[in-house]
């Protein structure tokens, strides 16, 4: 049976979707995109009933169309054992990404705060990250010595943190400065041949959100 | 012998009481040590029992956890709470992800300032009626079987029930056109771990009252 390539609906940029497009991307699965531009199309998807809770991201994968950004990624990482070896590895990758995921999600926001409060919210984000996160991440690279977070191979963990410590790169770029293991950390996993690709220009890594892109998600989403 | 779980949190629903729900119906007995004050959760952060400084935090086999997610990941994994494999819980997670969005505005509503309650509670009102009930009733009626995924008891039942209950809190006449959802609110609050959950002198808790609300938001200095 020929299996068909995953098939990203989400509009053209970044938001909830491009940690679906690096954990796809790391495991050298090639997908599609239909990328959605007006809200017609978001009333397509969903009179149609292609969206379980009527939101986007969604993924046409193996015959199913998966709705809730962490459902797909935990498919795409079990599918392709970015998961641990086994449950004690996979609790240790959940707790890792959970909490890098409460900080992506203050990236995600980021763009659609009003203008007075973007800049405090950057001051908000570095401080989270060097205070809350980044020291724990460095202890446990510290500690093993290893190249991975979890169990000396590539996880879902790993690919998340990278996503996150470039994108806050973008907007603070010394954020790492206190941090050796997580700069070491940060080339070693970027140096990953597929993962080295997705940061190629040319790959269907999203840039930084612009006001293009919060324009075009307030006209398809805003009532 | 490993000993029971023990819960880290305050005396109330707050982000534990799924994880209370998902023990209960397990029927894994637990114990709790509640954070009273302040200087409660400091002393739980000052001794690095907590990975992120927050709380739930779940002393369970030699692990600390925390992060929601991955908690309920791990009980349901280990009580065979999690589906039979990859797809099923593909359809777990994803289920299980629309029963937390909306059960984080209703567990949110009590935040909320008082100004914007009504438009909040509107927001809750219509989410339930036209976006997550029928999601839900909808699945049960496709495949006719008495509960949401391969045809057995599972973590997506759980959370789907224990939700039913804060939206029936917020209006039972909510629940009126969802005659599926009803038959499995009653089949599941039947099952013998769960009917003792449900009896009063479990360790469910009650709603959140005012005296309540401000303990919890002077131990989380919340403003």
């Amino acid at each position: 049976m020929m299996s068909t390539k995953p098939k990203l609906h989400y509009p053209n940029g970044r938001g909830r979707m491009e940690s679906v497009r690096w954990v796809l991307a790391a495991a050298g699965v090639e997908f599609d995109e239909e990328f959605l531009e007006t809200k017609e199309q978001l009333q397509k998807l969903q009179d149609g009933n292609h969206l379980l809770f009527q939101q986007v991201p969604m993924v046409e994968i193996d015959g199913m169309k998966l709705v809730q950004t962490r459902s797909i990624l935990h498919y795409i990482a079990d599918k392709h054992h970015l998961f641990g070896k086994d449950l004690k590895e996979r609790t240790l990758i959940d707790m890792y990404v959970e909490g890098t995921l409460d900080l992506l999600e203050l990236l995600i926001m980021h763009p659609f705060l009003k203008p007075d409060d973007q800049q405090k919210e950057v001051v908000n984000m570095a401080q989270k990250a060097i205070i809350r996160y980044f020291p724990v991440f460095e202890k446990v690279l510290r500690e093993h010595g290893q190249r991975f977070l979890v169990g000396n191979q590539l996880s879902l963990a790993d690919i998340i943190l990278l996503q996150t410590i470039l994108a806050l790169e973008e907007k603070i770029p010394n954020v790492l400065s206190a941090f050796p293991h997580l700069q070491e950390f940060t080339v070693k996993i970027s140096n990953i041949p597929t993962i080295k690709k997705f940061l190629e220009p040319g790959s269907k890594r999203k840039p930084p959100p612009d006001d293009i892109y919060v324009r075009t998600v307030y006209n398809i989403f805003m009532p | 012998m490993a000993g029971k779980p023990l819960l880290h949190y305050f005396d109330g629903r707050g982000r534990m009481e799924c994880i209370r729900w998902l023990l209960a119906a397990a029927g894994v007995e637990f114990d709790e040590k509640f954070i009273e004050t302040s200087e409660d959760l400091d002393k739980l952060r000052n001794d690095g029992s907590l990975m992120f400084q927050q709380v739930p935090m779940v002393e369970i086999d030699g692990m600390k956890l925390v992060q929601t997610r991955a908690i309920l990941n791990y009980i349901a994994s280990k009580y065979n709470l999690y589906g039979r494999d990859i797809k099923e819980r593909a359809l777990i997670d994803m289920y299980t992800e629309g029963v937390c969005d909306l059960g984080e505005m209703i567990m949110l509503l009590p935040l909320c300032p008082p100004a914007e309650k009504d438009t909040k509670l509107a927001q809750i009102r219509e989410k339930t009626t036209n976006r997550y009930l029928p999601a839900f009733e909808k699945v049960l009626k496709s495949h006719g079987q008495e509960y949401l995924v391969g045809n057995r008891l599972s973590r997506a039942d759980v959370h789907l029930v224990e939700l039913l209950y804060y939206v029936e809190e917020v209006d039972p006449s909510l629940l009126a056109s969802f005659p599926l959802l009803k038959a499995l609110k009653s089949r599941v609050s039947n099952l013998p771990t769960v009917k003792k959950f449900l009896q009063p002198g479990s360790q469910r808790k009650p709603p959140l009252d005012e005296k309540s609300l401000e303990k919890a938001m002077k131990i989380f200095r919340i403003k």
